[in-house]
């Protein structure tokens, strides 16, 4: 057991927690972007407000707490602890090991840097390492191909098609389940 | 000139069965002893099997009737010709911007299984879901131990979406989760 590895600390950034009063902001601009939202959820996109936004963090760490089956990190640059995402794992049980996986960089300015690359490496890091899980699993929509290059990238195999699932702009996309073994996650990484 | 529409009259009912609601009561003392059945249980849920009183089930239920906006459209399936509660059905997780849903279907009176009553029941919840909630698709999650509830649902017209790679631990093996959908232009053409 090596107490030295990290979990939260990476090179360009960390898996940090969520700071209510700065990052209500930052996060009300991001839900302005429909297509950031669109990009990670089938919900109706809506803007909120930062009052909003810290509303939807006293509910999000009250299920965490509760429902203790959800792990969430802002994530943040090290170099001035800026908020440029979040990443979670979501909905696990506990008794199968399986969960799922949500990652997104608000800013598209701070895209293509290798932000969500390294988040979503110490994400795994967690899930598999530090949680116990046995499987992950991504869902992403057709229109969304960086999302499907991204996880693929990092060893998520499609699974499964849910074909007509989403319907946005007026026409109907399939929508994607990519999974990843502890077993496949641990052969890339070593 | 007055038009007279012929709307369908019996959306509830089969030739085996009917979709009812019936007394909380009376549902919560079907489902606490159907909870027993460990077969059932295995079959229907990824959950872990648990003996909840009918006390607390019908608590559950009458919580669940009075929220104003239901999540859940469920029924429960009577057999006709006895009037006996054989089980229940219903439709969940709706996300209505994009016309999809997940069906969910148990049998809890085990004589009542490979005669043709769950597949009735399915078709009378498919033509709910197509005509009264007007969903596009409709998709379910099955256990791949669970073969005749896989032919039952390939009977109805579903079509395999692809496998979630050992979702589930049970007995120390993995298992997976298929998942299947039905379009609407399928569900007709059938």
């Amino acid at each position: 057991m090596d107490v030295k590895i990290p979990l939260f600390d990476g090179e360009l950034v960390c898996l940090a927690p969520i700071d209510p009063e700065r990052d209500a902001e930052i996060e009300s601009k991001w839900t302005h972007d429909a297509e950031y939202l669109r990009s990670l959820s089938l919900d109706p996109a809506r803007p909120l407000s930062p009052a909003q936004v810290k509303k939807k963090y006293e509910a999000l760490e009250k299920d965490v707490e509760e429902a203790k089956n959800q792990f969430y990190f802002a994530v943040r640059l090290r170099s001035d602890d800026r908020l440029v995402g979040f990443t979670r794992i979501y909905w696990i049980w506990w008794t199968h090991r399986s969960g799922l996986v949500s990652l997104g960089i608000g800013d598209p300015g701070d895209r293509k840097q290798g932000y969500g690359t390294e988040a979503l490496g110490m994400l795994l890091g967690y899930a598999f390492d530090e949680l116990n899980l046995y499987r992950l699993t991504a869902v992403v929509a057709e229109y969304n191909q960086a999302a499907l290059r991204f996880f693929e990238n990092a060893g998520f195999v499609q699974e499964v098609r849910r074909r007509e699932a989403v319907n946005r702009d007026g026409r109907r996309w399939d929508l994607f389940h990519l999974g990843l073994l502890e077993s496949e996650w641990k052969g890339n990484t070593r | 000139m007055e038009r007279e529409y012929e709307m369908m009259k019996n959306i509830f009912q089969g030739k085996l069965v009917s979709l009812v609601a019936e007394d909380p009561q009376v549902v919560a003392n079907a489902y606490a002893h159907w909870n027993r059945n460990a077969e059932f249980k295995r079959l229907l849920d990824a959950d872990p099997a648990m003996l909840w009183s009918a006390k607390k089930i019908k608590e559950w239920l009458e919580k669940e009737i009075e929220d104003s906006e239901p999540k859940f459209f469920s029924f429960q399936i009577r057999d006709l010709q006895s009037g006996k509660m054989i089980g229940f059905t219903g439709l969940g997780d709706l996300e209505w911007n994009h016309g999809d849903g997940w069906v969910g279907i148990g049998i809890g009176e085990s004589e009542y299984w490979g005669k043709g009553y769950g597949t009735e029941a399915m078709q009378l919840t498919l033509r709910y879901a197509f005509t009264e909630l007007n969903l596009h698709r409709v998709t379910l999650g099955v256990f791949d131990y669970n073969p005749r509830a896989i032919r039952s649902y390939e009977k109805v017209g579903f079509k395999l979406e692809g496998r979630l790679r050992g979702e589930m631990s049970r007995q120390g093996k993995r298992h997976d989760i298929l998942i299947m959908g039905i379009l609407r232009s399928e569900w007709e053409i059938g």
